[in-house]
């Protein structure tokens, strides 16, 4: 439906012009550049709550649709619009952008206008990711995220910042420019650009399974997937608290977002040939990450393992699909892993993002990211401690919060499609518990092991207030995730029964075994 | 035989650089050292004058006048308005520099200005002739305007090397149009089409011209293999004469291309298709690979130039209307990014010396973070991200590639385009990640700073907006 207050276009240029107005106000006066910044991001997200608010749960059509002619030439328009899916998500940016913000508050002394300017301009972006029905206007959106994220890693990151950054943004280009070639292609064959028409565009199963390679590129990046997942661990250390927070909990959703929105609904045959690839890669993710996340000495960097495994979870849920088809012939649990990958998705966004926080508290005051170098932190600082402890355990998917909804959904949708998958996917219950309570151990509990933990504050209003609004997050989606789950339901309901049918044959819509 | 003065009409642009040049020619003569500024105000004056009366005669249907020799047709109004606005661009960024360095002669102005009327000339010829005048024009002025640093060796080697292999480019070209006329029969383009179409491929005289004039191309573009020239030439000039001579002529030789591989020999499409596929490849493999390991911003432009001549090569192999229309954009767009890219060269090596390393960017965003936000903004549209131009420039030609069923090649091209990020992403880094060498305030001159931005903006905005520039490329080719 049309909508009279372009919504979406004020969520996508608001926090823009913000960011452009952040920049000119300069370095002089920093608290008013920072204020500003503030009030921008504190704007946007009143702007987006407007989604939630008008938003019809009944149907799985586009909502709040704007479309205005952009570019007539090849027929690519300024064509926005959201459904369950990417609404939740657009909700998570604005209300992560705020925490960002906060937390970069006093701790960022380098050129805080441009800090605040490049995560507000990122913000709009990737609204814009999430938003855009136009594969062109998406794929703008798309590769722009990628200029911000590169000049905060960059500027303010640590040590290895540059070789982080950069192989960041290669590995990322790297991926997307197949997307790009695949998306042309199809232009040339349904004639426009819109990613609607291309996922009712009829395909043959070669020019679909290259389709689908290349969608694969750009999205197992993203994500990211085993064995494209190098650059994650390498940039979420090397980048400043905010960054790492950004990254974690909204750039990889972008990832899984691309597969509901693209892989899934343009390709779905050749997901269905191909899903064995995306499932082993993400039980390797999930079990294999997981190890490798048990050994890390590097806080940040064992968090960074975590989110691959626990992408590993998302994109599993979303590719049993096809398997469940085969086996029960009923859509029921297809929904359900999908639904279950959403949910892990938004709450992976938060529990990250606050792990990454309490890290960067930790880092602020003793300059490590070592777990070495802590212990018994629970004396000196026991509210952060506490709720440091708090974050791990729904990080390990503790019942009761948000941690557990998704994985539980994806482990129960799993044991539909095969034994095995919901075997090795039920091992992360073990190995998530195992790196992280290991790690909050080592770190929280125990005695004080030197005189730098002696001497450490507990955690300021700042940071608290940051913490705490994650804190209330994961507890109300993890005991109450029904509302979530009912706004996104209709359209992955939808999802689900476009991809039951095959696009190879003209055939009527029937729950079908597909090749 | 009267001579009717309304065929004179659509040369007026041309005629009006002429006599810009002749006046600047002599009006030097009368100057003293303090009043040399003059030239330069006069010579913004007039290029804006002909670009108004480009613009006055131009639009409406295709003429062709002084005897078959001269086309003007909506590609010929639109690249020349492009040619002159750069050649603009050029000397509101050169000013401070020449004036600096005393070297803001007539003689600076007047070889530009007669660059640009070979430009001018030879995106408007329809004859072999008119099109080898315009060339040569262009390059003797280019050969001069290399070496014009007298005490510079290093600008005395590159405009010998320059000078030699420039020579033996259009050498080789005059070769192949001699052959193509000898097949042909005639020196006119729209005669030469209609030959060709009857001989085709069949005619060996024919074959060999095509192929000496496609080297003849490759030797202007700087495409690889003929692309030797292109580093010593951007290292050893002087800024201001590499800020003109990497952008411009970019346009010029998309126009000989066009007029002699299409509007010339567009029969003989298959042929040249294969020929220039090749040159394309190899141009952006090289191209790519080799800025790599650059440490001189300008060698490393140069190789990056090359990769963008391949990916303009593309766009000609497409060989449908809307191929050229992206070939032509691209050409323009790539003209501005370079006239940016160069031009803050030109306006930092104000200091006393020649900015030419990587290192002298480093910490551009804390010296002027303007400053650093436009280059940004230009090295991000060579790399191809969005949403500035240099993506949409990819992305027509891509489109171009992949409607005639080329998507091999445009895998091939993406591929090396991922490569080439690295390099521009590197002076990102340098201007954004590093600590400056000095603590020196830098000093801009507000026209120069000017000209900066609206070429930044201008990137930035024609990559959200380009259906502006869109239209006219294909208008051009209806």
């Amino acid at each position: 439906m049309q909508s009279a207050i372009p919504v979406l276009s004020l969520a996508i240029w608001l926090p823009i012009i913000g960011g452009l107005a952040v920049l000119t106000s300069g370095d002089k006066a920093p608290n008013i550049s920072r204020w500003m910044a503030l009030s921008f991001s504190v704007l946007t997200f009143l702007v987006s709550l407007l989604l939630w608010t008008d938003f019809d749960a009944g149907t799985a059509q586009m909502q709040f649709v704007e479309r205005a002619p952009w570019i007539p030439t090849f027929n690519a328009w300024y064509h926005l619009g959201v459904d369950g899916i990417s609404m939740p998500l657009i909700i998570l940016t604005t209300f992560i952008t705020i925490l960002v913000l906060i937390s970069g508050w006093e701790v960022i002394s380098y050129k805080p206008s441009q800090y605040m300017a490049a995560f507000l301009i990122m913000e709009g972006v990737m609204v814009g990711v999430f938003s855009a029905l136009d594969a062109i206007l998406f794929y703008v959106f798309w590769e722009a995220m990628l200029i911000p994220m590169f000049i905060i890693i960059g500027v303010w990151g640590g040590p290895k910042r540059v070789y982080a950054t950069i192989k960041f943004f290669l590995y990322t280009f790297f991926g997307s420019v197949f997307m790009l070639v695949a998306l042309i292609y199809m232009y040339f064959k349904s004639g426009s650009y819109s990613i609607l028409g291309f996922q009712a565009l009829p395909l043959s199963l070669t020019e679909q399974i290259w389709i689908f390679l290349a969608f694969l590129a750009a999205f197992a990046v993203k994500v990211p997937m085993w064995p494209v997942h190098t650059w994650l661990p390498d940039a979420h250390v090397e980048a400043p608290t905010g960054g790492s927070v950004i990254l974690a909990a909204i750039m990889l959703k972008i990832g899984g977002y691309g597969f509901l929105r693209f892989s899934l609904p343009i390709t779905p045959d050749a997901s269905a040939t191909l899903d064995w690839l995306v499932i082993a890669m993400s039980l390797i993710a999930v079990v294999y990450i997981g190890f490798v996340a048990l050994v890390q000495q590097d806080m940040k960097k064992l968090i960074a393992y975590s989110s691959i495994a626990h992408m590993g979870f998302v994109t599993l849920g979303f590719f049993i699909a096809f398997s469940i088809f085969a086996r029960a012939g009923a859509t029921g649990g297809v929904v359900m892993g999908m639904e279950g990958g959403m949910v892990q998705m938004v709450s992976h966004g938060f529990v990250s993002a606050a792990m990454f926080l309490c890290v960067g508290v930790l880092y602020d005051r003793l300059h490590s990211r070592e777990i070495s170098t802590y212990g018994g932190v629970i004396h000196t600082m026991p509210v952060f401690g506490a709720l440091m402890v708090f974050f791990a355990m729904a990080n390990a998917g503790l019942p009761g919060t948000s941690g557990f909804v998704g994985e539980f959904m994806v482990i129960l949708a799993s044991f539909q499609a095969d034994f095995w998958y919901a075997f090795l996917a039920a091992t992360t219950l073990i190995l998530g518990a195992a790196y992280t309570l290991w790690m909050v151990k080592r770190v929280v509990y125990g005695p004080v092991t030197s005189d730098k933990v002696a001497g450490l504050q507990d955690a300021n209003g700042r940071e608290l207030l940051v913490l705490g609004t994650l804190a209330v997050a994961v507890l109300v989606l993890g005991l109450w995730p029904a509302p979530l789950v009912e706004v996104m339901d209709a359209s992955i309901q939808n999802l689900v029964q476009h991809l039951a049918v095959s696009k190879l044959a003209a055939a009527p819509a029937a729950v079908a075994a597909l090749p | 035989m009267t001579f009717d003065y309304a065929h004179l009409i659509p040369v007026v642009p041309e005629i009006a650089v002429l006599v810009l040049a002749s006046i600047l020619l002599l009006v030097d003569l009368w100057l003293k050292d303090r009043e040399k500024g003059l030239n330069h105000v006069i010579a913004v004056l007039g290029l804006l004058i002909a670009i108004g009366l480009t613009g006055l005669v131009g639009g409406g249907d295709r003429e062709i006048v002084l005897g078959g020799t001269y086309v003007r047709d909506p590609m010929s109004d639109l690249l020349k308005i492009a040619i002159l606005l750069i050649s603009l661009l050029t000397f509101v960024y050169s000013r401070d520099y020449l004036r600096d360095r005393q070297m803001m002669v007539g003689e600076f102005y007047v070889l530009t200005l007669f660059a640009v009327l070979g430009m001018m000339v030879m995106v408007s010829a329809n004859s072999f002739l008119t099109l080898y005048l315009g060339l040569e024009l262009l390059a003797l002025s280019l050969y001069t305007l290399v070496a014009f640093d007298r005490d510079s060796p290093n600008g005395a080697e590159a405009a010998m090397k320059y000078f030699v292999l420039g020579a033996l480019g259009s050498g080789l070209l005059l070769y192949g149009l001699s052959m193509l006329y000898g097949a042909t029969g005639s020196l006119e383009l729209g005669a030469v089409a209609g030959a060709v179409a009857l001989q085709g491929a069949t005619n060996q005289v024919l074959v060999f011209g095509l192929v000496l004039v496609v080297i003849g191309i490759g030797f202007k573009f700087g495409a690889v293999p003929f692309h030797m020239w292109v580093p010593d030439t951007y290292q050893g000039a002087p800024n201001p004469v590499v800020l003109f001579l990497g952008s411009a002529p970019k346009i010029a030789a998309f126009a000989l291309a066009f007029r002699l591989l299409v509007d010339g020999l567009g029969a003989l499409h298959e042929e040249w298709q294969g020929m220039l596929i090749i040159l394309a490849i190899i141009s952006m493999a090289v191209g790519n690979i080799v800025a790599i390991a650059q440490t001189n911003i300008k060698r490393m432009l140069a190789y990056s130039t090359i990769s963008h001549v391949g990916f303009i090569f593309l766009g000609l192999i497409g060989g449908n209307g809307e191929a050229y229309s992206a070939a032509m954009f691209y050409a323009i767009v790539y003209a501005l990014m370079a006239a940016g890219g160069f031009g803050l060269l030109v306006m930092m090596s104000r200091e006393g010396y020649e900015v030419e390393r990587l290192e002298d960017l480093k910490g551009l965003n804390e010296r002027d973070s303007w400053q650093a936000a436009m280059m940004a903004l230009v090295m991000f549209s060579m790399a191809g991200v969005p949403p500035t131009v240099g993506f949409m420039a990819k992305l027509l030609v891509l489109e171009a590639v992949i409607s005639v069923g080329l998507w091999w090649l445009a895998l091939v091209a993406v591929f090396f385009s991922i490569i080439g990020a690295f390099y521009y992403l590197r002076v990102i880094k340098i201007m954004y990640f590093d600590k400056p060498e000095t603590a020196e305030p830098l000093v801009f001159g507000t026209g120069a700073r000017l000209a900066l931005s609206i070429n930044g903006l201008a990137i930035l905005l024609l990559g959200l907006f380009p259906a502006v520039l869109l239209t006219y490329c294909q208008a051009a080719f209806v």
